[in-house]
């Protein structure tokens, strides 16, 4: 799925990496526990997140996750968008639920790491 | 010729916590070392350095990189671990609050340090601080 199709489908704002939206992802990951997130490994994916903190970009840096959604109409911080643009990330916001935002991607075709 | 790089972390401050896993990322990307290997190094150190920030008052990273290996070794100074084994225990968790709210402290570090390392070694003494050391051939 194009993360243009992310944006569409979630109605959401990209926030930095607008220039790789039209970037594939295969697979997404929802939890707001980064240490979930850094037992995956997994390649090509989409967090799906409410949890807005710096550590949230570093555990994505460090599981070489490009692309973060954050949910629930949390707000990435001046601090954060200047971390994942080091590292190449993309960061969208939505103001959908983490469940209304899963949901939507799933049935579009997202799929589940396990 | 082999890379050494130091690395003081304090705790508390969640901040900063990841500068040091984040640099040393950025060293093993120069010196070509493979992607995956890099991956599993990162997640290792970064959980690592994280439970510095978590539990301990202060600590210090010290990293060296020879042509086939790399040694990590994290000595804090803090309240230590009373029960390594216990620790090793996934869902095993003493983290605050606070740590908690920062997307962490779910026992689940430990066995993840364990799982992305060739070598692990956690000494401790109680009411000292805890000095974790890790290997990664590469």
């Amino acid at each position: 799925m194009k993360i243009s199709e992310v944006v569409r489908l979630t109605g959401a704002t990209v926030v930095c990496g607008e220039e790789k939206t039209g970037h594939e992802v295969e697979k997404g990951f929802s939890s707001d526990l980064m240490s979930d997130v850094l037992t995956l490994d997994t390649e090509n994916l989409l967090l799906i997140t409410g949890l807005s903190n710096v550590q949230a970009i570093r555990t994505a840096e460090m599981a070489d996750i490009q692309y973060i959604l954050f949910t629930r109409n949390k707000k990435v911080s001046d601090e954060m968008v200047e971390l994942a643009k080091e590292n190449n990330m993309v960061l969208l916001e939505t103001s959908f639920s983490l469940f209304k935002t899963s949901g939507i991607l799933y049935h579009a075709g997202l799929k589940p790491v396990y | 010729m082999a890379v050494e790089l130091t690395y003081q972390v304090k705790g508390g401050d969640f901040s900063h916590a990841g500068d040091a896993s984040s640099q040393v990322k950025k060293v093993l990307k120069q010196l070509d070392i493979d992607p995956k290997k890099i991956k599993s190094i990162v997640i290792a150190l970064y959980e690592a350095e994280v439970n510095v920030v978590a539990h301990a008052l202060e600590g210090v990273i010290r990293v060296t990189v020879d042509e086939e290996k790399i040694t990590m070794l994290l000595t804090d100074r803090g309240a230590g671990i009373p029960d390594i084994e216990l620790a090793m225990r996934e869902g095993y968790s003493t983290a605050s609050k606070e740590v908690r709210e920062m997307g962490f402290g779910a026992g689940m570090g430990l066995p993840n340090i364990k799982r992305n390392t060739d070598l692990l070694e956690i000494t401790s003494e109680p009411g000292q601080g805890t000095t974790v050391k890790m290997v990664n051939f590469f």
